[in-house]
């Protein structure tokens, strides 16, 4: 069966650069359309013929190879059904999925990205292309909508194109359907272990240190920084060696203002919080849409952990000393991204 | 003491037992092996076992004191423990034979001044199947929820048996294996009965990560152990990790989601027609799976499995000749109609 799979080749023309870059497909639509040719036509009859001779032969080349990007779209979709149905992938021992996560999971989380909450994202160069690093951020939001925009930002934004394996609250895998999924997108449970795996692995994992208490906190605490848990994500980066890297995420705070958390309920249902929002409960399912406001996400400058000693991550002294380090360093970043932005929605 | 001199095997008429018995024999620095079983074996296994000598008995029986003493053993192999005994009267009477059975069976080997090492069959379901513990187990760690029944449960209590004649025999080096699950074309194991009908009934809204050890590689790692008495706890498991789901499709299987009650339901039916039985502990087995950190076997064990997850999987498949529901051949066919199809729309 190997064998077979291999040898299948499939003769497609005018296709060498366009291999599955859902970027640069729309940058030659909107190159396509009139509004965005360099020359405005407004000159001579000469000039204006040239650039209506350009534009047609634009035009030509553009409509050429979308003919061979729709077979080329349906090879690999035929290619990725049989590997799933045969069951032709693997999977690494946290149970990530790269096809599963590439496929599924990352076109899903880039129709918010792009469109809903349309991130612009900055500070990319401060992560590491290769090896382990530890990105910490803020966490708000009601529902953890962060840790996938960072994700997406880290995976098609970043020259690397690297995976980011995120530490999530335990309830996650709890949770049917929600639980496999957050396996195969290559996330695990907050734990030591988890994480001092992960970095020994030189894997880019993200950590949200304020947990519960940053994302179910009232909107009238947005943007300040909760508790840092205990500081355990310093010893797993000491620990590995890993530099720090603090990211602020401006705009996650508004999808869901929580006016209120109804703390029977919540006990009664089992989960951290039970919010109220101006949308949810009463409108019921529309209460779920998060509100589309415009995200900003700043990666800092990394904070090198290589200059300390074994014995550094078994020490209080020096974890409570990075840790708030880390935390003055994004809640600045924060402070300095709300100052520049002049509108919720609009950015 | 560099080589055992005579080693007993218990559970000699099962898989592990018998054919580690037939390995042991054929090593020439080994002068006696002692094969011990309450039934006797089959005509194929006794021919197999060559020069080892069997006795036929109850290993829950004093009377398995006196073997050990006057054949001077020194080296004791339990490979009886089963999790499954067919046609029996089920889990109290399996409870009985296990730890009853691994409790005489270290009195005799504490009383017995000959024995020098122990070797102890244990299992990967000490650990339980939990989203909530690390995703590898390593040796030392302990699982947020140990297993309460079952099978798993006696394995936690045998362990301990192990360990207490460790503590009060310290010139005894007791070594314990804890065995992912077996997978392999000869072997009978849970795994196997499950993925046995074409249509296999699975959790909905989980998927488990399996770590699987081939059957050639289990008794490789029990003929190591005994030639190396080493004391300690190692977890023996193949590289990498199978998805639930995809364990099912590589077989050709169709996978039926079922919520957890209703597994439960079809179960009692099939408990009833056939001779399987799903328990709570493999229930969550199913849902959540397991996977070991196997460092210690080989760094201390020195013990390297021949067959990774995925192919001690197919070397199952291809052994059991399991008819595929839905066959490779089919989806290959049906991915090259359908590329050839958009080839000619595409032109």
């Amino acid at each position: 069966m190997a064998g077979e799979s291999k040898a299948k080749v499939i003769p497609l023309h005018g296709n060498s650069s366009r291999t599955g870059a859902r970027g640069s497909e729309r940058v030659t639509a909107s190159k396509r359309h009139p509004s965005a040719l360099p020359k405005p036509p407004t000159g001579t009859a000469e000039e204006i013929e040239a650039v209506i001779r350009e534009f047609e032969q634009r035009g030509a080349e553009a409509s050429e190879p979308a003919t061979g990007d729709l077979t080329q779209r349906i090879a690999a979709f035929a290619d990725f059904f049989r590997k799933r149905l045969t069951g032709d992938y693997s999977v690494d021992e946290f149970g990530f999925d790269p096809q599963y996560n590439d496929a599924v999971v990352l076109p899903a989380l880039r129709f918010f990205y792009d469109k809903w909450f349309r991130v612009e994202v900055s500070g990319l160069e401060n992560l590491p292309d290769t090896g382990a690093g530890l990105v910490v951020a803020n966490h708000a939001g009601t529902l953890p909508f962060d840790g996938p925009m960072l994700s997406v930002a880290v995976r098609d934004h970043h020259p690397a194109h690297r995976d980011l394996r995120l530490l999530a609250a335990d309830i996650v895998f709890d949770m049917p359907v929600v639980g496999p999924v957050a396996r195969k997108a290559g996330h695990t449970m907050a734990c030591t272990a988890d994480a001092n795996r992960l970095l020994a692995g030189g894997e880019l994992t993200a950590v949200f240190p304020e947990g519960y208490k940053g994302l179910g906190k009232p909107f009238r605490d947005r943007y300040k920084l909760q508790r840092f848990g205990r500081g355990g994500f310093v010893a797993a980066a000491l620990r590995a060696k890993a530099p720090i890297i603090p990211c602020s995420i401006v705009g996650s705070e508004e999808i869901y203002p929580m006016l209120a958390d109804v703390k029977l309920l919540a006990r009664v249902l089992g989960v951290p919080y039970f919010p109220i929002t101006p949308l949810f409960p009463l409108a019921g399912p529309l209460g779920l849409v998060p509100l589309p406001s415009k995200w900003h996400i700043a990666f800092g400058a990394p904070i090198d952990t290589s200059d300390y000693d074994e014995t550094a991550a078994d020490d209080p002294m020096v974890t409570f000393e990075i840790t708030d380090q880390v935390r003055e360093t994004i809640q600045q970043t924060l402070f300095t991204l709300l100052g520049r932005r002049r509108n919720t929605f609009l950015g | 003491m560099d080589y055992p001199r005579v080693v007993l095997v218990t559970g000699a008429c099962r898989f592990l037992g018998g054919y580690l018995t037939a390995r042991l024999v054929q090593n020439p620095s080994i002068d006696h092996v002692i094969a011990v079983d309450a039934i006797a074996p089959s005509k194929d296994l006794k021919r197999r076992m060559g020069r080892a000598e069997f006795v036929r008995a109850d290993i829950r029986n004093p009377f398995i004191a006196k073997v050990i003493r006057n054949s001077d053993v020194d080296t004791v192999v339990h490979a009886a423990a089963a999790s499954y005994v067919p046609r029996s009267g089920g889990r109290a009477t399996l409870k009985e034979l296990n730890v009853m059975g691994a409790m005489q069976l270290f009195a005799a080997c504490q009383k017995a001044p000959s024995v020098r090492r122990v070797v102890l069959k244990s299992t990967s379901e000490v650990y339980g199947s939990n989203p909530h513990d690390p995703v590898v187990h390593t040796e030392d760690g302990s699982s947020r929820r140990p297993p309460r029944e079952g099978f798993a449960r006696d394995s936690v209590d045998i362990e301990g048996y192990a360990r207490g004649l460790g503590r009060r025999r310290p010139d005894i080096a007791v070594t314990i294996l804890r065995l992912a699950n077996m997978i392999g074309p000869a072997m009978d194991t849970a795994l196997a009965r499950y993925l046995a009908g074409p249509v296999v009934p699975t959790v909905f809204g989980h998927d488990a990560r399996l770590q699987l050890l081939h059957e050639q590689d289990a008794l490789g790692a029990l003929e190591r152990a005994t030639m190396a008495g080493l004391a300690g706890t190692f977890n023996i498991g193949a590289a990498g990790i199978i998805m639930m789901s995809q364990a099912i499709r590589r077989a050709g299987r169709l996978a039926l989601p079922l919520p957890t009650f209703g597994v439960g339901v079809l179960d009692s039916v099939r408990k009833a027609t056939m001779n399987s039985e799903i328990n709570r502990d493999q229930l969550d087995y199913f849902s959540f799976g397991r996977a070991m950190d196997t460092t210690r076997m080989r760094t201390e064990l020195g013990f390297e499995p021949r067959w990774t997850t995925l192919e001690a999987f197919d070397d199952f498949v291809r052994g059991r000749g399991l008819t595929p529901i839905i066959s490779p051949q089919w989806v290959s066919s049906a991915e090259v109609r359908m590329l050839a199809a958009a080839q000619r729309w595409g032109r």
